[in-house]
């Protein structure tokens, strides 16, 4: 390959991948050059700009086809610029979180920002790629950033307790994923999605059916690491609670995006065309039903589980930061219901809820960062008498909690409606995930009225909460684009309409 | 038009009153003024309502509708699932917007006597009033759920907040049943939503009768969802055994949310049944009608037997009105116009009454500082308007020829006794166990030994009186004079 065939590449569609890659190899310079002991809150307003200039990028991106660069290693299609969308949002937001309060600017430290950055990288690479090779190291780049921002508080035993159950839980999914990826490869002779996707048609692949459902399944049991769905849930709620707040965010919302970002895709487009292990029949005599068809029990059982699991042990949990990561392993849940009812609708419905979870979550983990800074034991009492010690802080946790909750004028009910939507229009109606998922609602109003319970009903004698402007400004977005899904959900579903059209994903 | 915003106006008018006092301090004095107020504006709108809403014709009148929202697939996006903004009345919920708009101006009375948190409670309270009033102006499904919920909320934060000792328990217990009873409604409109691509009412109801439409629906999917509705409503209702609920909420709750609770929002479950379940399902309602009516005489019973052994005069309504509502299933199970007819006018003669009862409840537990019975009597020599009002409130729930509580057990027995004689005969020893624990209940309060601690209190204070005698002049209204139900409501018969 020489320099012209190089140049020939639309490099102009990896824009705001090298904006973000720019960022970060600045920000780390600058911090490495940078006088220790000055202060460092720049690094913030720079790493926020990166972001904001990434997302002016994409959306000069959105009126384009599909690009596919890199020898198709690397596409740029709706799917990808959907998920890249919600991506940057929730950085930017968890970056504003991390904005500090004029009594703690020492603490900002550079690292802090850049491998936020890298992981953000991450994640769109893995939105992105069209090769099980780029998507793997999207993952890696992802999951590393992970590992250190989890750990990065080094005196704190909860913070070194939370990365290494984080890196080695992490490291055996990869196996499990890997190993996946590995009988795809051997089965297909290529690493390339879009190639695997039709080399699934073939002879090879029709004698060993059964290998390429053993596929799908490690790949998809590998992946529910990142979504934190079971039974690769336990990581989360220790990780959540000995990480850093806005960490705690980052991980929740934006690592949590990729996840469904690659499971979506790595599982779609590769077998969207492959044979299944049951038989039906058609009109020209026995055949083998879609892999995707054979596989959806699996998958509901999958997020039944998990809305099950989620939801149960919330109800016990007196630690927020605790309760949040059980609560955020029931979301897990309900989002894999759309894509185990093979719905029509999933990639609609899959990002309007991510949209809403990140708007309703990133706000719920402002508020406990609000509250943290006095104590750093996050219990469900410190939330008591919230309202009374800052009516703002209090009606914007209501707004989120009932938005978890699904109740209606929030994003959250739209979303939820469109999951149920999406179980009980497709045929047939998929009786237990919509059971799942009404019983996981009835149970969750438990714990997230048990919060309201607090933050109206009970006396406090603390003083008002004290915030910082980051956190003012993350309320005031998430509260209010919360609201205005749930009043006006026309805004996001129209733009869907208007600018993504997931079904050319499939096409090569 | 301005006619045709009227509804709107309607639902969102306790809105004023909500943003009103959000900008006042919580200390300043006028706050339960401008409360009260705001309950007057809905009000008087829904007296526009009744007053614009015409008599005598069929169908759904000062109707409204936008398209709200679109859903599509890239699948298939020529089809979009359209969701609207959509208001009407039919005479049934013209009936009950106006009952929900009187018995929150005189519950907001009430609350009048409340120490602490008004200004909060009053936010609450108006935004429970928009939600009622938006669930009885609903011609949408989709909308009336979103009303609904806020009800579950509002209700939900002005039971545990403002009351009584147990009041999370009971505030949770509500949730839990409540959320149940709406997760299952959700999942009723869901199905009806993607199968037949329309929550509006009106359509979904004409579609439903079309019998084409069983190639959507089959007959045992129909059985399935009218069961779901049954629930979810008979949570509401609430139908024995769901509703331990609504005893704690009766024994708990402050007394104006009480007066809504038994007054109007017990309403919604047979608004429900009889708007949704009999609209939509009449057929399988009609094959499940021994089923509803054995439900509602084990209510009748149970509630009257209950109520008969209770010690505290709250609970003891509580069971009471468990009872009323069982004539009101007896009656929706009957099937024909006589029994239906009853059971609305049973609906509408209980939101009365129980308010009223509610209403003195309240003036005991302010004058007396007690609800226990035996802790009570004699108060008829000390307080006599009270006791008269009280013995007036208890006789129109026993069902006294002349008030509203006789008319409507007499139509519901009419219709029971046509259709299924032994139910209808089991059923009237309910209604002879109502005459004793009512008159139990009542004379253990105004009549017995005379109680020294209880001189000198004060009788029914200008404003009581006054909320007491319209109720009491409304009973008695539609007791002698019955045509001014039956003419709004038009001809109602199941599946209409």
């Amino acid at each position: 390959m020489d320099m012209s065939t190089l140049m020939q590449f639309n490099w102009g569609s990896m824009m705001p991948e090298f904006i973000i890659l720019i960022t970060a190899v600045a920000l780390s310079l600058i911090d490495l050059f940078m006088n220790k002991k000055k202060d460092r809150t720049m690094l913030v307003w720079i790493a926020l700009t990166g972001v904001g200039l990434a997302l002016i990028f994409l959306f000069l991106q959105f009126d384009n086809g599909v690009v596919s660069i890199l020898n198709e290693t690397y596409r740029l299609d709706s799917f990808a610029k959907a998920f890249k969308l919600l991506m940057l949002i929730g950085t930017g937001l968890v970056l504003l979180l991390g904005l500090p309060a004029p009594d703690e600017l020492k603490q900002v430290r550079g690292e802090y920002y850049y491998l936020i950055l890298t992981a953000l990288l991450g994640g769109m690479m893995m939105a992105s790629s069209a090769d099980l090779i780029t998507l793997f190291v999207g993952l890696e780049l992802l999951s590393l950033s992970s590992y250190i921002l989890v750990g990065i508080r080094k005196t704190n035993h909860f913070a070194n307790e939370a990365a290494f159950k984080y890196l080695v839980s992490g490291g055996i999914a990869t196996a499990i994923t890997l190993f996946g990826m590995s009988y795809l490869y051997g089965l297909s002779g290529e690493t390339n999605l879009y190639a695997i996707q039709s080399a699934m048609t073939g002879d090879i692949v029709a004698d060993n059916r059964f290998l390429v459902v053993f596929a799908f399944l490690m790949i998809f049991i590998g992946l529910v690491f990142k979504i934190a769905a079971a039974p690769f849930h336990m990581w989360a709620p220790d990780v959540y609670q000995g990480a850093e707040t806005p960490i705690t965010a980052f991980l929740s919302v934006v690592s949590k995006t990729a996840g469904f970002a690659i499971i979506l895709r790595v599982l779609m487009v590769p077998f969207v065309f492959a044979p299944g292990t049951g038989k039906v029949i058609t009109p020209d005599g026995m055949s083998y039903e879609s892999l995707l068809v054979s596989v959806r029990p699996y998958i509901g059982i999958i997020a039944i589980l998990t809305i099950l699991i989620g939801n149960l042990i919330a109800l016990r949990q007196l630690n927020a930061k605790r309760l949040f990561a059980y609560s955020s392993i029931a979301h897990a849940g309900y989002l894999l219901i759309p894509f185990a009812a093979l719905s029509e609708m999933v990639f609609e419905v899959v990002w309007f809820y991510l949209m809403a979870y990140l708007l309703m979550n990133i706000g719920a983990f402002a508020v406990i960062h609000a509250v943290t800074k006095e104590t750093e034991d996050v219990t469900i009492a410190s939330f008591a008498g919230m309202f009374r010690r800052s009516p703002f802080i209090g009606i914007a946790m209501t707004i989120f909690l009932l938005s978890l909750a699904g109740i209606p004028f929030t994003a959250g009910f739209i979303g939820k409606f469109e999951i149920f939507m999406s179980a009980l229009g497709t045929e047939p109606k998929r009786y237990f995930l919509t059971g799942a998922m009404l019983l996981g609602t009835v149970l969750s109003y438990v714990y997230y009225f048990g919060l309201l319970v607090q933050i109206y009903f009970r006396p406090t004698d603390k003083k008002p909460i004290t915030v910082s402007g980051g956190i003012t400004a993350v309320l005031t977005i998430a509260a209010t684009a919360t609201l205005v899904l749930g009043i006006f959900p026309s805004t996001a579903l129209t733009f869907i309409q208007d600018y993504f059209h997931f079904m050319e994903m499939f096409n090569r | 038009m301005t006619e045709s915003y009227l509804l709107t106006l309607l639902v969102f008018s306790p809105l004023l009153g909500i943003i009103l006092l959000c900008f006042m301090s919580p200390k300043h004095h006028s706050i339960k003024w401008i409360g009260t107020l705001s309950t007057l504006l809905p009000l008087l709108l829904t007296i526009i309502v009744f007053s614009l809403f015409e008599r005598g014709i069929e169908g759904v009148q000062l109707q409204q509708s936008h398209t709200w929202f679109e859903l599509m697939t890239s699948i298939s996006p020529n089809e979009p699932y359209i969701i609207s903004f959509e208001l009407g009345v039919t005479g049934l919920s013209v009936l009950f917007l106006f009952l929900t708009a009187l018995i929150t101006f005189l519950a907001s009375f009430t609350a009048h006597r409340m120490k602490d948190g008004l200004k909060g409670f009053f936010i609450i309270f108006l935004a429970l009033e928009l939600g009622i009033l938006g669930v009885f102006s609903s011609e949408n499904l989709f909308l009336f759920f979103l009303f609904f919920e806020i009800t579950l909320v509002s209700t939900f934060l002005l039971l545990g907040r403002w009351g009584g000792f147990h009041k999370e328990r009971a505030a949770f217990s509500f949730l839990i049943y409540n959320g149940i009873g709406s997760v299952l409604l959700l999942v009723v409109i869901i199905t009806l939503f993607v199968e037949l691509r329309t929550t509006n009412i009106t359509e979904l109801t004409l579609m439903l009768k079309d019998t084409d439409s069983l190639e959507y629906l089959s007959y045992d999917a129909r059985m399935w969802l009218l069961v779901l509705l049954v629930v979810a409503f008979g949570t509401k209702l609430p139908i024995v055994p769901l509703h331990s609920w609504m005893v704690r909420v009766h024994v708990e709750a402050p007394i104006a949310v009480v007066m809504i609770h038994a007054g109007v929002l017990l309403k919604i479950g047979a608004y429900g049944l009889i708007r949704f379940g009999g609209g939509f399902f009449p057929e399988q309602l009609q094959d499940m009608a021994v089923v509803l009516a054995i439900l509602g005489l084990i209510n009748l019973l149970y509630g009257a037997f209950i109520a008969f052994v209770q010690t505290e005069l709250r609970a003891l309504l509580a069971y009471s009105s468990i009872s009323h509502m069982g004539i009101v299933l007896l009656g929706l199970a009957s099937f024909n116009s006589a029994g239906v007819q009853g059971a609305i006018f049973q609906t509408i003669s209980h939101g009365l009454i129980a308010a009223l009862l509610f209403l003195l409840i309240g003036v005991i537990v302010d004058r007396f500082g007690t609800t226990r019975l035996d802790e009570l009597g004699g108060v008829a020599s000390q307080t006599p308007l009270f006791a008269g009002f009280f013995l007036a409130a208890g006789l129109a729930s026993l069902g006294l020829p002349g008030m509203s509580g006789f008319i409507s057990e007499f139509l519901a027995f009419l219709g029971v006794f046509k259709a299924m004689p032994v139910i209808g005969a089991i059923g009237v020893i309910g209604i002879i166990l109502t005459a004793v624990y009512i008159l139990r209940a009542v004379l253990a309060v105004t009549f017995g030994e005379r109680r020294p601690s209880f001189d000198r209190k004060a009788d029914l204070t200008a404003t009581e009186l006054v909320s007491s005698s319209v109720l009491l002049i409304m009973i008695i209204w539609i007791g002698v004079y019955p045509a001014i139900l039956t003419s709004t409501l038009g001809t109602i018969g199941i599946g209409g």
